[in-house]
């Protein structure tokens, strides 16, 4: 790890002042991507602004028809967490199979969705569920937060602060690790939401992102073993050691058609 | 809360390990925790390419950088006297000539030769600041094409590695009769043919490898903590290639080591150049290798492509056999890469089969990839690959069952000399296949296959018999083989005056429970607890002679603790005579009391120590004062453990992933001291092999020669979720070869399970072949194909 | 340079890091706890397992400082002289461990899974230990340790 200084601000305000301050800052959450990162020398940030204790990102709450999770919960307290469970048990189950246990232990919702990892698991919850994400300035939809992979909507220096979701029973999240890293080689989110239904993949290679044409099939009356590869774009797709995109493309289908046959 | 308590020792029982005490309470030690006064830190600059001349290396701004105390590049060893790296085998090529050695520098001198390959190395007064410092060496680099596969590697257009050896090939070596091989296959109504890969994989001990040199300029010595498998072997390399006076001005010592598996049995470029720089800087110098580093510059391990064909009657009885085999070097000829691809490999491809004729080719090619050596099993899991895989063709091309195949061809007489040097001395491999069928229950399995059908999964089932050697030995014959090192391990046996035993070996524990066994096999002789003995290891200082540990010898220095004990127990005798007033003949000695059936008297085993250490009851010019025995066993020949495994999986054809849903395995190690211990390194090898076929494979971009698998996020290991609950049985053929009967049980699991998983899915798919690891992917597409073909 | 307070096993420390300095490093180099192992550079081996504040964390994959004011556990901390820690215990009954470097990292492991699942049966264990790698064991004998150390845990001393 390059040489830097580390600053544990107080307040979401002196946060954002000493990201303001410092070009070379970066905020740190629950460092479980970021640490590795740096210890291979992969970035050199000047300052970590350690976002982990700040009050205004911490906390579980019910809200109108949902829940609030602020952004420092971590995937431990997501999974642990009885409101979440009541509410929204597909996330509940998500978040307690990010990574290992230790890794849940500090790994925290905002730092997974501001990194947006194209094999992180999270941003397909936050896409089906179309969930919105409070950052230090506004409020943006899941749909316009994530814009390609390890890229988001968050100007340089704001913070995401909390995501809200709507309540969900009928959900569930599969994930098709990768048998090395264990990062979702693929995974699926499906969920029936009052508005129809919403299946948000990742792993795919450029991000996350909604299979639309699976949906409109099943919210004009088709049935889920009809889903297939066929109606996805192969574009999503990217290849690697692990698995081609034809493969990836292939296993999106397979885990869909699951999560769905899940839920139904 | 619970004490450890030490129980007296007896062969045979899964007695509690008693090193574990340290280890679970965080107080091992290993090398990486030492840390001595005046200690600065390395950090080694690597080559990005595969393939580089290198130009001109700029230090400049790293020696001005806070804390760094010296930077060395390759021609600073050069020019400091420092030897390059040697092959420790001398192999003899089909034309007489001897084996091509590229030259390797502790630093690459002038060319680079595979991806993280040293170049230079930063001392400074911290690990931070060494890694800084490293991170501002500018080397200039005339980038060279790269040559990965072998095939390529061998063919007229590829870059040369070595400017004095064309074709990249080190050797062409072979073993067996070719003629007779030939009229074999003549002779033959069936064959069956296969081509495979043995996928190259990386040991990943859990400990990264680690050094800590200290330079005593006042009188020309030196320390290394290293951790290693054979600090005693090391000790006379490193004395040579230091140019040291003599051993006594090199102490080796290997405290706790964290795993080896054959990748800390090599002499490594790093640590050389870290021991060199010791003596440079005057002042001690630690290396850990990061994950990272371990992945780049571990040896690694397999990686042959082999092309082999089997020649039966019509009855399926084997004929004859010939191998084809290309064995991937690296860039440079690891320590004992040629004994590996060569008498540890070939020599074993008869497998547990009566084969009459065998012809075996094995072609040593360098490409640009890191040095192979040896890696749990080292050459017999290569073997048993081939030879398992054609058995499994057999079956299908008889149309027999795979146990049946197996029966027909079996050796059932023992002694046997096999057409490939090795005789092996005993075994019962009917009987074994026997036990590990009815603990998978075999019969149970077209059952089994129908049921998981039902749920929309492809059951099969793999059988291996595997037969390896271990114990290696006896030193003739190895020299005579082109072996450059001693076979036989010592002990020495010390017994205090108020009755605690010292015992010290040459042979090295690296998690494999020596302390306990030694325990428990002295404890058991002169009948004393087992808490009373302790097992020193591992420093040059007070072990000097052995050979440590790797290619499952602990046979051998437990042989020679038996000698030693024999002598103690011995000297004992005399002593009682004396203090009883009879003939020492007449002094019988069991579970630690020497007895007088003529005289109805009794002698306490401590009480002949104090009498031993008091020396006034008997005259000391006719008898020595003191206990101590000092004993080297050769063993004269291998010993040739055996087993059967057999794993059933289950696929999803609709993923291709595969599960191990059941793995037994029937084993016959001879006598087995310590059946907890030894169940352990049977879990553990099975695991390694398991996930060879499953999992892991090191792979190098074929145009860049990048290790594409540098870090476990790209490197597949097995973990806890991964893998069934074992099935062990043992059926034990003891060995005459030593005095304890024992075969050697480290490397079995890893030997035996490749074959057994590959014969599996082969079995689930109706397939003939899938090479390793059998990916996701890999078996989804061949679950396509099977679909369309249906 | 940062100085900070951390209490470990019971103990409090103040002292002095760079702020690029991880906590296992501090422990390890500063404090001499040398239990904790560093196997990987990547979080993924678990070798470096140490407690903070009651929960199991790779102490490679947090900074030093960002454990000021905090409660740290470590494997030198479980045992009272001879006598061991049940987990511990538990571990030398079944022959959890062979080399002994994933251990320490195993153990704390295991008593983060005991203190969420009091009564684990193996299924839970193997999928609790992802984050830990062994070479040596297979896991198998680890997973009877945890499985067996869980249950004494929850056993009335």
């Amino acid at each position: 790890m390059y040489e830097l200084a580390y600053s544990r601000p107080a307040s979401l305000a002196d946060a954002l002042a000493l990201l303001a301050e410092d070009e070379g800052a970066q905020a740190i959450s629950g460092g479980q991507t970021l640490m590795p990162v740096l210890r291979a020398r992969l970035a050199m940030p000047s300052r970590l602004v350690d976002l982990l204790k700040l009050p205004e990102l911490a906390g579980i709450r019910a809200v109108d028809g949902g829940i609030e999770i602020g952004a420092a919960t971590t995937h431990a307290d997501v999974a642990a967490s009885g409101e979440v469970r009541a509410v929204l048990p597909a996330l509940a189950d998500l978040a307690g199979g990010i990574g290992d246990p230790a890794i849940r232990h500090r790994g925290t919702i905002g730092g997974s969705i501001a990194n947006n990892d194209p094999a992180a698991c999270y941003p397909s919850a936050l896409l089906a569920l179309g969930a919105s994400i409070t950052t230090s300035q506004r409020i943006l939809a899941a749909e316009d937060f994530f814009t390609g992979m390890f890229s988001t909507a968050l100007e340089p220096g704001e913070i995401v602060t909390a995501v809200r979701f709507p309540a969900c029973q009928r959900a569930r999240y599969i994930k098709f690790r990768n048998p090395a890293s264990r990062f979702a080689l693929v995974g699926a989110f499906a969920a029936q939401l009052p508005s129809g239904t919403r299946i948000a993949i990742t792993g795919g290679g450029h991000g996350v992102f909604r299979w639309r044409e699976a949906e409109a099939h099943l919210d004009s009356g088709g049935t889920i073993d009809a889903i297939t590869e066929d109606m996805l774009d192969l574009a999503h797709f990217t290849g690697d050691l692990h698995g081609s995109a034809e493969y990836r493309h292939h296993i999106a289908a397979v885990i869909v058609r699951r999560a769905l046959t899940a839920l139904a | 809360m619970t004490a450890m308590t030490a129980p007296m020792g007896k062969f045979g029982q899964s007695v509690k390990r008693v090193e574990d005490s340290r280890l679970i309470t965080g107080n091992g030690r290993y090398v990486d925790d030492l840390v001595l006064p005046g200690q600065t830190h390395a950090a080694f600059v690597r080559s990005a390419y595969a393939h580089a001349r290198i130009g001109a290396i700029d230090v400049s701004a790293a020696a001005a950088m806070p804390g760094v105390v010296k930077i060395l590049t390759g021609q600073d060893l050069v020019d400091g006297g420092l030897f390059a790296l040697p092959s420790g085998w001398g192999l003899t090529s089909i034309d007489g000539t001897p084996a091509r050695v590229g030259v390797h520098h502790a630093l690459a001198v002038d060319t680079v030769r595979f991806v993280g390959e040293p170049v230079a190395l930063v001392i400074a007064e911290t690990r931070g600041q060494a890694r800084d410092a490293a991170d501002s060496v500018f080397v200039e680099y005339e980038e060279l094409p790269a040559v990965v596969d072998m095939v390529a590697a061998l063919g007229p257009d590829a870059p040369q590695l070595h400017p004095d050896i064309p074709e990249n090939r080190a050797f062409t070596w072979d073993i067996g009769n070719a003629e007779e091989a030939d009229a074999a296959f003549a002779r033959a109504t069936r064959r069956v043919s296969i081509e495979l890969r043995n996928n190259r994989l990386v040991p990943n001990a859990m400990e990264p490898r680690a050094i800590n040199a200290e330079w005593r300029a006042y009188d020309g010595s030196m320390t290394i903590h290293l951790t290693h498998q054979n600090p005693i072997g090391m000790r006379v390399l490193f004395m040579m290639l230091l140019g040291l006076e003599s051993e006594n001005h090199l102490r080796v010592v290997s405290p706790d080591v964290g795993g080896g598996f054959g990748s800390k049995a090599p002499a490594y470029a790093e640590e050389l150049a870290v021991a060199f720089a010791a003596r440079a800087v005057g002042r001690p110098v630690k290396w850990t290798a990061e994950r990272t580093e371990s992945f780049l510059t571990d040896a690694h391990g397999r990686d042959h492509v082999t092309r082999a064909e089997l020649a039966m009657d019509d009855h399926g009885r084997f004929l004859g056999l010939k191998v084809h085999t290309l064995a991937n070097l690296g860039g440079y000829i690891s320590t004992s890469n040629a004994l590996v691809v060569s008498y540890m490999y070939a020599t074993m491809l008869c497998g547990q089969y009566a084969i009459p004729a065998v012809h075996a080719v094995v072609e040593g090619v360098y490409t640009n990839t890191c040095p192979v050596d040896a890696y749990r099993g080292a050459g017999r899991p290569e073997a048993a690959y081939v030879i398992e895989r054609l058995a499994h063709l057999a079956a299908r091309e008889i149309g027999v069952d795979q146990a049946e195949i197996r029966r027909r061809n079996f050796v059932r007489a023992f002694p046997h000399q096999t057409p490939l040097v090795y005789c092996y001395d005993s075994g019962d491999y009917e009987g074994c296949l026997d036990a590990a069928l009815r603990l998978a229950d075999y019969q149970g399995f077209e059952q089994r296959r129908a049921e998981a059908r039902a749920r929309g999964k492809l059951r099969g089932i793999g059988l291996s018999a595997y037969v390896e050697a271990c114990g290696i030995g006896p030193s003739k014959l190895l020299a005579s083989l082109g072996g450059g090192g001693n076979m036989w391990e010592s002990c020495e046996i010390r017994v205090q005056p108020a009755g605690s035993v010292e015992v010290l070996t040459g042979a090295h524990n690296h998690g494999q429970g020596h302390q306990t066994v030694y325990a428990q096999i002295i404890s058991e002789r002169f009948g004393i607890p087992m808490d009373r003995i302790t097992v020193v290891q591992g420093d040059t200082d007070r072990i000097q002679a052995g050979t440590g540990t790797y290619g499952s010898r602990a046979s051998v220095g437990l042989s020679a603790a038996v000698k030693s004990c024999e002598k103690i127990i011995e000297k004992g005798r005399q002593i009682v005579g004396y203090m009883l007033g009879i003939d020492p003949g007449a002094v019988d000695f069991a579970d630690g009391i020497y007895t007088s059936a003529a005289t109805n008297q009794t002698v306490a085993f401590t009480e002949m120590v104090h009498a031993a250490h008091a020396a006034t009851q008997f005259p000391t010019d006719q008898l020595e004062p003191g206990l101590v025995a000092t004993s080297f066993f050769d063993p004269p020949n291998f010993t040739y453990p055996a087993g059967v495994h057999v794993c059933e999986v289950e696929i999803d054809p609709e993923t291709g992933v595969t599960e191990v849903v059941a793995f037994n395995a029937a084993d016959d190690f001879g006598n087995v001291a310590n059946p907890l211990i030894v169940e352990g390194q049977v879990h553990g090898g099975l695991t390694q092999g398991i996930a060879q076929a499953l999992w892991e494979n090191a792979v190098y971009d074929p145009d860049s020669a990048q290790l594409m698998t540098a870090s476990y996020m790209d490197y597949g290991m097995p973990r806890a979720d991964s893998l069934p609950e074992f099935g062990l049985a043992f059926w034990p053929s003891p060995t005459p070869v030593n005095p304890l009967g024992m075969k050697g049980c480290g490397e079995a699991g890893a030997i035996g399970s490749p074959p057994a998983v590959i014969n599996a899915v082969c079995d689930a798919l109706g397939i003939a072949h899938v090479d390793m690891p059998a990916s996701p992917e890999k078996i989804w597409r061949l679950c396509q194909e099977r679909q369309e073909a249906l | 340079m940062t100085d900070m307070t951390l209490t470990v096993n019971g103990r409090e420390h103040v002292v002095t890091v760079e702020d690029r300095t991880l906590l296992v490093h501090l422990l390890r180099d500063q404090l001499r706890l040398t239990g904790a192992h560093v196997g990987c550079d990547t979080s993924q081996c678990g070798a470096c397992t140490v407690h903070v504040d009651g929960k199991a964390v790779k102490s490679c994959t947090m900074l030093a400082v960002q454990a000021q004011g905090c409660e740290i556990l470590t494997i030198e901390g479980l045992a009272q002289g001879r006598e061991l820690h049940p987990m511990q215990a538990a571990f030398h009954e079944h022959h959890g461990l062979q080399c002994g470097f994933c251990t320490p990292g195993m153990i704390m492991m295991a008593l983060d899974i005991a203190r969420r699942h009091p009564s684990p049966d193996a299924a839970t264990v193997r999928a609790e230990l992802e984050g830990n790698l062994c070479r040596c064991t297979g896991y198998h004998n680890i997973v009877k340790a945890v499985v067996a150390g869980a249950q004494r845990m929850g056993e009335p001393a």
